[in-house]
């Protein structure tokens, strides 16, 4: 057991775990923020997609030896109050269904409009196909990366 | 989000009726007063427990029970809406929380299933809708009466509005949170006739696109809580190496190196698979990941199967007129009849399709030191058949179970099954502390409970008009009704209700029709899923139609519009997806493709315009349309999204899903290798809702079934060349087109 120094949604954390445990399992059952979903285990569909200085990860595949002094932000540090322009579309929008895998979305868009003020449809696309939404919402994720795009 | 239990407050009630408390006033009815069998009798003793489905706080708070589970089809807010539709009262004071499972109070009457408390079906809506438009009607009628007689005017010069009593005469208005304070409860509710009821040119809140779903908020900023978010004091973590099959024996190699692995408490062989546990998740699948298990097969019905040989058994069970068939649907007689015709025949076939529900099955659990009651907190369709289990299990009165629900991360049926519940239980009365199971994604396949593979023999006949005389459908799969609803597989003698839906031709205007199914028992975990049988029926049934259609030298969409002339509902919601899609419209180089699906009674077409790659054999689709009639619509905005979304689900099943099982195992882990759709394969699809005045039917998995059908049709129409086996994939595409 190593005792890991970092930062999560602007708050430090000190978690003591084992170098190889995932980040997406201290921050759901160590810091019980549990808006962050686990899904395959394996990087293959999104829903554990957090923020690892500004860039998206895969938490189930993060190692806590890489995140020594980052700043992680999960779907719980976005924003207060859900005023992140993609929190307002995704309510604009109505896109949530089952709502399990939409942390992540949330949190892979913000990703690209942080870098990407106006993405194209075939950018949005691009850098979200790697989230998988079993219910079906991929058209009102796009609609609703559009609206905050533009309102945003 | 827990349920609400307030078993003392309500003991001495009626089945029927008010209680005054401190708090306020609540209205509590039983729903599931028609349930006949086992699970009853099992809950019999609850009869007497009546939960409140409406309470009204004296601050005005107005608090409405869901009885269904939410998985994103949009009951959590739907149902309660009903309620305070009839109600008349102020959404922006209302909460909604999910109801305790018990069936006699919270069941749901749809008569498919006869009282019993599950989500499935797109049954929610219109099974409940009735009783709630009257119960709503009925408190709020309690609310007036008790008005009239305060301010001594006739109740008849009493109105409503948004919360509030209003007289009108005297301009005095008093809100649902004054009344409750000095209000009586009467000894019988007040009658009411549908007359009493709104009509839906009345309705203040169904109807309205503006009114969001109440989880949406909750569901972009992480704070609304699944199954899998659960955390109880002194749990320890769980992950279960799940068998491949009912009766497959594990033999583990090392489990007393895996138990000395780090944070690991036991490693336990069960029927079930071979449960890991341990005090975080990583050490727990840590432990899962280095056990070294083989199955024994000997002693598991399932042991045999592999998909391809027995799609060649369920070819012969098909085609011999001999094999044992029980009736699904019947109109006229058509073996008379298909001598006389221009007879078509064509095999279609579909592969086992895995829900894929994106939060792996869980269950938190805790059983009472004496062994004689549990808790369990999950997101189920079906808590009432986990508490109904684990009684028996426990040897404990059913009402001794609190099953707590949550948020379900996907459902589509794969959360009837009780089996992660009943697991949890389990572990939790061997290792006495609560535990929390939690499956990885590959046992989550490992124990998948898939739509069933299924084989499909029709013939259709021709007559001298041109017109179809006869309709012959067979179907050949694994019977889902004898493993997910027993009571109803038994009670028919062996039907099933949920494999054979969309066997029927109810709509089209065929005089002889006998669909027919052939159960294979192979021991195969078929569960429903997302569109149930009219998935699988309605992409042989609307397919083949085309070839009908081909045969008799008339257009497919022409065709429809003929069979269902006397369907005016059916008529237009066709009419509609032509239109909108200009389906008559050429277009170099794609295909268009139309299907019709009347899947629990809500009227829907689709149309799907489509390309081929010939050289690799994929299929694109480059744009569908989606029209349906599910009756009066509640939430309209949210009725879009379900079509659409249905779709999408549609157009994984037909292009990609297959779960193939060798040795009676699924051969997928993952979802490298079992793919669904992502964003980048998503068509444009437009959606168009056709409001009518009839009583609402459901919508969640109505986009489904048109789906591979109108893709198959498309491709056929380009191509010249008919597919027949679900998934069309690039393998068989490329084949058919050899």
């Amino acid at each position: 057991m190593t005792t890991f120094a970092f930062t999560v949604n602007g708050k430090p954390a000190n978690v003591e775990a084992d170098a190889d445990t995932p980040l997406l399992w201290v921050i759901r059952e160590h810091l019980k923020l549990t808006g962050t979903k686990f899904g395959c285990g394996a990087g293959l569909c999104g829903a554990c997609t957090v923020h690892v200085d500004g860039k998206a990860v895969r938490s189930c595949q993060t190692q806590m030896s890489e995140v020594t002094g980052k700043k992680i932000t999960t779907i719980e540090g976005l924003s207060h109050n859900s005023s992140h322009p993609l929190q307002k579309a995704w309510v604009a929008e109505q896109v949530p269904q089952c709502g399990y895998c939409q942390s992540g979305q949330i949190m892979q868009a913000a990703s690209l409009l942080a870098k990407t003020k106006s993405p194209t449809r075939e950018q949005i696309v691009e850098h979200m196909n790697g989230n998988i939404c079993r219910c079906g919402t991929y058209p009102r994720i796009v609609r609703a990366i559009e609206r905050a795009s533009k309102e945003g | 989000m827990t349920a609400h239990i307030n078993r003392e407050s309500a003991t001495a009630m009626d089945r029927r009726g008010f209680v005054k408390t401190a708090a306020g006033l609540t209205f509590a009815f039983a729903l599931g007063g028609g349930l006949n069998g086992r699970f009853a009798e099992a809950f019999a003793a609850d009869t007497s427990t009546l939960n409140a489905w409406i309470t009204i706080g004296t601050d005005g708070t107005v608090v409405l029970l869901c009885p269904t589970a939410e998985m994103g089809q949009g009951v959590i807010t739907t149902l309660p809406l009903i309620l305070a539709e009839e109600l008349d009262a102020d959404w922006s004071k209302v909460k909604t929380e999910f109801a305790p499972a018990i069936p006699p109070l919270y069941g749901n009457p749809h008569p498919f299933f006869n009282g019993a408390q599950v989500t499935a079906g797109s049954t929610s809506v219109p099974g409940y809708w009735h009783s709630l438009r009257v119960a709503g009607a009925q408190a709020r009628r309690v609310l007036i009466d008790n008005v009239a007689a305060k301010w001594k005017v006739p109740a008849a010069e009493l109105t409503t509005d948004n919360g509030h009593v209003v007289h009108a005469k005297s301009k005095r208005k008093i809100g649902y949170g004054d009344v409750v304070k000095f209000a009586t409860v009467p000894k019988d509710p007040p009658k009411i006739g549908n007359a009493d009821l709104k009509k839906p040119s009345q309705f203040k809140l169904l109807g309205r696109a503006d009114i969001g779903r109440v989880d949406v908020p909750l569901k972009v900023n992480g704070s609304a809580k699944y199954g899998i978010d659960v955390d109880v004091p002194g749990m320890l973590y769980a992950t279960v190496r799940e068998a491949p099959a009912e009766g497959a024996k594990a033999q583990v190699a090392n489990a007393d190196d895996v138990g000395k692995m780090k944070g690991i408490a036991a490693v336990i062989p069960l029927p079930f698979g071979v449960a890991v546990i341990g005090t975080s998740v990583e050490a727990t699948q840590a432990g899962r990941d280095a056990l070294k298990v083989t199955w024994d097969m000997s002693a598991s019905p399932a042991k045999d199967f592999d998909s391809d040989k027995a799609m060649e058994a369920y070819a012969k069970l098909g085609q011999d007129r001999k094999t044992p068939a029980r009736t699904a649907y019947k109109v006229g007689e058509v073996w008379d009849v298909l001598p006389g015709t221009k007879v078509v025949e064509a095999n279609y076939t579909s592969e086992f399709c895995y829900h894929a529900q994106l939060e792996p099955m869980n269950a938190v659990a805790s059983v009472a030191e004496d062994g004689k009651s549990a808790e369990i907190w999950t997101g189920s369709q079906f808590g009432a058949l986990i508490a109904f289990i684990v009684s028996g299990i426990l040897k404990t009165p059913p009402d001794k179970i609190l099953v707590h629900q949550y948020y379900l991360g996907g459902g589509y049926g794969r959360r009837i099954a009780p089996d992660i519940g009943i697991q949890a239980v389990i572990l939790a009365s061997i290792v006495k502390k609560p535990v929390k199971l939690l499956l990885t994604r590959p046992d989550d396949l490992a124990a998948a409970r898939p739509r069933p593979m299924s084989y499909h023999v029709l013939k259709a006949g021709i007559d001298g008009n041109h017109d179809v005389l006869g309709w012959y459908h067979r179907l050949v799969a694994e019977n889902v009704s004898a493993l997910a609803a027993p009571p109803s597989y038994e009670g028919s003698g062996g039907d099933d209700l949920i494999g054979w839906r969309g066997l029927d031709q109810a709509c089209y205007d065929i005089p002889h029709v006998l669909a027919e199914g052939v159960r294979a028992n192979n021991g195969m975990r078929v569960w429903p899923w997302r569109g149930i049988g009219a998935g699988y029926n309605k992409f042989a049934a609307e397919a083949f139609l085309d070839e009908v259609a081909a045969a008799a030298g008339k257009d497919p969409l022409a065709l429809r519009l003929e069979l269902t002339k006397y369907n005016p509902r059916a008529n237009a919601i066709l009419k509609a997806v032509a239109e909108m899609s200009e389906y008559s419209k050429k277009r170099p180089g794609h295909g268009m493709g139309i299907a019709f699906s009347d899947y629990h009674g809500t009227y829907t077409a689709g149309v799907a315009e489509v390309s081929v790659d010939r050289s690799s054999g994929k299929i694109t689709v480059h744009n569908y349309w989606v029209a349906a009639d599910p009756g009066i619509v509640l939430q309209p905005n949210h009725v879009h999204g379900q079509l659409e979304s249905a779709v999408v689900f549609g157009l994984s099943a037909a292009l990609l899903e297959q779960l193939a099982f060798k040795d009676g195992a699924a051969q997928a882990s993952n979802f490298n290798d079992y793919p669904v759709l992502r964003m980048a394969d998503i068509p444009p699809i437009h959606t168009k809702v056709i409001a009518t005045d009839n009583a609402p039917t459901g919508i969640g998995e109505v986009g489904v079934p048109a789906v591979a059908p109108a893709i198959a049709n498309a491709v056929a129409q380009l191509t010249g060349k008919r597919l027949r086996h679900m998934p069309m994939t690039p393998e068989r595409v490329k084949a058919a087109l050899a």
